[in-house]
């Protein structure tokens, strides 16, 4: 159960071996969480070996990897059923997986774009779904979906990308609100650019943040309850900004 | 045809419910039956998540909801009858449904020139919740707590069957139901010894304390001599004023000692809410310096020394009362309550965990410090001769569950306990070793009850 201070015994993690949910997930763990469950598509890799030995290290003493394709949309309400049948309630869910991918590519290859947009928004509704259908059920738990910064203004360089986390950021707000009174919350996190496999390489934004430092934000901020957290928190002032600038002006700012 | 009595039972309304700190709301099928013949048609339960009893929601924490599943508010179940008695007994035994509240039956009984055995510091508490908790109140240290004012209780068990326990009928399941939150089965009525009193009055001596040692050794030195003792301490005091308290003992009042305020009227009681909490409330109205201002405000307040002051029973017993819905000024947040009781002789743990807390600047408004007599059988109860302290905190304050996650570690290693109806954060991995007979208690309970009907999210999170 999730106490008063917003410290969670039981996680499950969708996108299990994202830098941002495992560090959010080691945070959880140092709080008291003893069950984590890592859904990934090899629930074999030696990078999820890796993240469920870290877990268990810290003192989480059920760590466990489940397969799960988000591109599978299909499979979602089995493969989620059969977790929480498996492991019991799930205090929080993280859904974390997705794809950046890159938007010239894109350009020349719209059906790869599509593939992007069916992981990270198709597959995000379909399992939040099956997910939110379980949470009523047991009149807890919470679901936490990582959109990003990069939704609340689509930029020319990685509209693909943005507008795949609007769509899913529009949901998840969307599925919160129906989901008042059923003892269940959506929770949505926007972080700006992270250091991560999924920006390896990139010339980070400002603001850039490592991922543990993403990670603090997001406990302080589960912790007081918030139902949107920005990471890191500055963020809220600076998109409040954006958000309304002029978009020739903004077309000059994202272009950077 | 008229509709069936119970048919309201059968219409599951989802709703969520919170405990007295409201921090962690979770969902669950309410209902609310309305005679003690509805009440016992809950049981035998298909729900998947199983049932639990719940008062007036007191507990502060999660201990009477359970989430998913069929929680049974039994507050419109409240009759009681005050029976006969011989006209020099000293009690007089009153048999009441569980959702009588202690508020109401005190409305009867006073008047009578009777009380009731134990009140906690709200008289919003219902009679099951008294006993699932075995509450104590400022006379523990000469009364023990609830349960030990029992004859017997009515218990509706998990299969529909009613079973009447007491402490020599069924001993196991009387004391594990005695503290055991809700979980050995749904109490229907229980018959208490209710004390005489001499009039609705208290003669109160208070003293100020300048700091922790010398509140200590007052209590030592002289609580035996008074029916009721209690000390508000300024957990905000740091430094030589560090555990500054002032300190309240009485009695009940003969007639002739409260004739200057009741005149005729011996048993005058009256009781109500004076004011009631704004609806809207700013988010951190109560900070650090609001609440430093009041806690010195009130510590100047109080008069170093006074005897024999004559003062009312909801005054002495209820103050907070006096203020409808004050558990809202603690903003959208909310708070919680942390109450352990640690044994005599590591005086030198509370001083520590005090100095910890004032240290920290943890914003609380005064805190409560006792000292119990001895515990009672049942395995669960929370009292145990020693000191308890229990104090309010926002749960906004920074680093608040590391600080608590420390203390708590203190009180485990000093052989105490952390108080479950007030618990809303503590870890799971501390319950066996602060309740060492947790495994005796187990035991009835996975006897009277092994398909575990009676759930919570007090039991889930602790793993009870
Ligand atoms: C301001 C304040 C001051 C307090 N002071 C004290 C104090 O001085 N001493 C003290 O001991 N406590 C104190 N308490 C705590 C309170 O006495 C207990 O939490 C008590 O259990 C609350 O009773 P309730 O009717 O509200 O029960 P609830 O909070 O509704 O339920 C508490 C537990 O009782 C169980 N329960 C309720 N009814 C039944 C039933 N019919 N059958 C089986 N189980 C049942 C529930 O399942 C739950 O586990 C205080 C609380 C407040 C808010
Ligand atoms: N890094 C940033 O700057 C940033 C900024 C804002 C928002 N975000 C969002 O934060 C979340 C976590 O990202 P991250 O930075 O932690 O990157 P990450 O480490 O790359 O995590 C993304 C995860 O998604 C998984 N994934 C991709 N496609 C999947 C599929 N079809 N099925 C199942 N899992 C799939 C990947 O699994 P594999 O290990 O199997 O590849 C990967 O572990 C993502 O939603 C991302 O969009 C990131």
């Amino acid at each position: 159960m999730r106490d008063a201070l917003g410290a969670v015994q039981s996680v499950l993690v969708l996108g299990g071996n994202s830098e941002i949910a495992i560090a959010i997930t080691e945070r959880l763990v140092d709080l008291r969480c003893r069950t984590v469950v890592l859904a990934v598509r090899d629930p074999l890799s030696p990078v999820t070996a890796t993240a469920a030995d870290a877990l268990r290290a810290r003192g989480a003493t059920t760590v466990e990897a489940v397969g799960f394709d988000a591109l599978a949309s299909e499979s979602h309400s089995g493969v989620i059923d059969e977790t929480f049948a498996r492991f019991g309630d799930f205090d929080l869910v993280i859904s974390a997986f997705g794809v950046l991918g890159d938007q010239e590519m894109f350009n020349n290859d719209p059906a790869a774009a599509a593939i992007a947009a069916s992981t990270n928004f198709v597959g995000a509704v379909s399992s939040s779904l099956a997910v939110a259908t379980r949470l009523r059920a047991q009149g807890h738990g919470v679901l936490m979906v990582i959109t990003s910064v990069a939704g609340v203004r689509a930029r020319a360089d990685n509209f693909v990308y943005g507008s795949t986390k609007a769509g899913l950021d529009a949901f998840a707000q969307g599925l919160g609100d129906s989901l008042v009174g059923s003892g269940a919350r959506v929770v949505v996190v926007r972080p700006g650019f992270v250091h991560t496999r999924m920006t390896e390489g990139m010339k980070p934004a400002p603001f850039a943040a490592t991922s543990d430092k993403i990670a603090d934000a997001v406990i302080a901020g589960f912790g007081k309850g918030r139902e949107i957290i920005w990471a890191p928190p500055i963020l809220a002032l600076v998109f409040g900004l954006l958000r309304h600038l002029p978009r020739s002006l903004w077309r000059k700012v994202s272009a950077r | 045809m008229p509709p069936e009595p119970g048919a309201k039972l059968l219409v599951p309304a989802t709703t969520e419910l919170m405990g007295w700190g409201r921090t962690a709301p979770t969902a669950s099928d309410l209902r609310r039956p309305t005679s003690a013949v509805e009440l016992q048609r809950a049981l035998p339960t298909t729900s998947p998540r199983g049932l639990l009893a719940r008062g007036l929601g007191r507990s502060y924490g999660d201990a009477a909801q359970n989430s998913g599943g069929t929680v049974i508010e039994t507050t419109d179940v409240d009759a009681f009858t005050i029976h006969d008695s011989e006209p020099g007994s000293s009690t007089v035994l009153v048999t009441a449904e569980a959702g009588a509240s202690i508020d109401r039956m005190l409305h009867a009984l006073v008047p009578q020139g009777l009380f009731v055995p134990v009140t906690p510091g709200t008289r919003y508490v219902t009679v099951g919740g008294a006993i699932a908790a075995d509450i104590h109140g400022k006379n523990h240290h000469h009364k023990g707590s609830w349960c030990q004012h029992l004859e017997s209780l009515r218990l509706q068990l998990a299969d529909g069957s009613v079973v009447d326990v007491g402490p020599e009928r069924d001993p196991d399941l009387f004391w594990a139901t005695a503290g055991g939150m809700g979980l050995t089965g749904v109490i229907l009525e229980a018959t208490i010894r209710c004390p005489r009193i001499g009039s609705s009055r208290l003669l109160v001596d208070t003293d100020r304390a300048p700091d922790l040692d010398s509140v200590l050794e007052l209590m030592s030195s002289g609580d035996h001599a008074y029916d009721y003792s209690v000390a508000w301490i300024d957990l905000m005091a740091t430094g030589k004023s560090m555990g500054r308290s002032v300190l309240t003992r009485g009695r009940f009042a003969t007639a002739e000692e409260a004739a200057p305020k009741t005149g005729r009227d011996t048993f005058a009681y009256k009781a109500g809410v004076i004011a009631n909490t704004p609806p809207f409330i700013p988010p951190g109205l109560l900070n650090k310096l609001s609440i430093r201002a009041f806690n010195e405000l009130w510590f100047r307040k109080a008069p170093a020394e006074r005897r024999d002051e004559l003062q009312t029973i909801p005054t002495f017993f209820h103050p907070l009362d006096m203020v409808g819905g004050w558990n809202r000024i603690y903003g959208p947040g909310g708070f919680l309550q942390w109450q352990f009781v640690i044994p005599f002789g590591t005086e030198a743990t509370l001083t520590r965990i005090i100095g910890e807390l004032s240290k920290a600047g943890c914003t609380s408004f005064l805190a409560v410090l006792k000292s119990f007599g001895e515990g009672n059988p049942a395995p669960l109860s929370f009292p145990a001769a020693g000191w308890t302290l229990a104090l309010d905190i926002p749960t906004g304050v920074p680093g608040l569950g590391p600080l608590l996650d420390h203390l708590d570690d203190l009180v485990a290693e000093a052989g105490g306990r952390i108080y479950l109806a007030k618990d809303s954060r503590m870890r799971a991995e501390l319950v066996g070793t602060m309740y060492p007979r947790l495994d005796d208690w187990r035991a009835v309970r996975d006897r009277v009850d092994p398909n575990r009907v009676f759930r919570s999210d007090l039991a889930r999170r602790l793993g009870l």
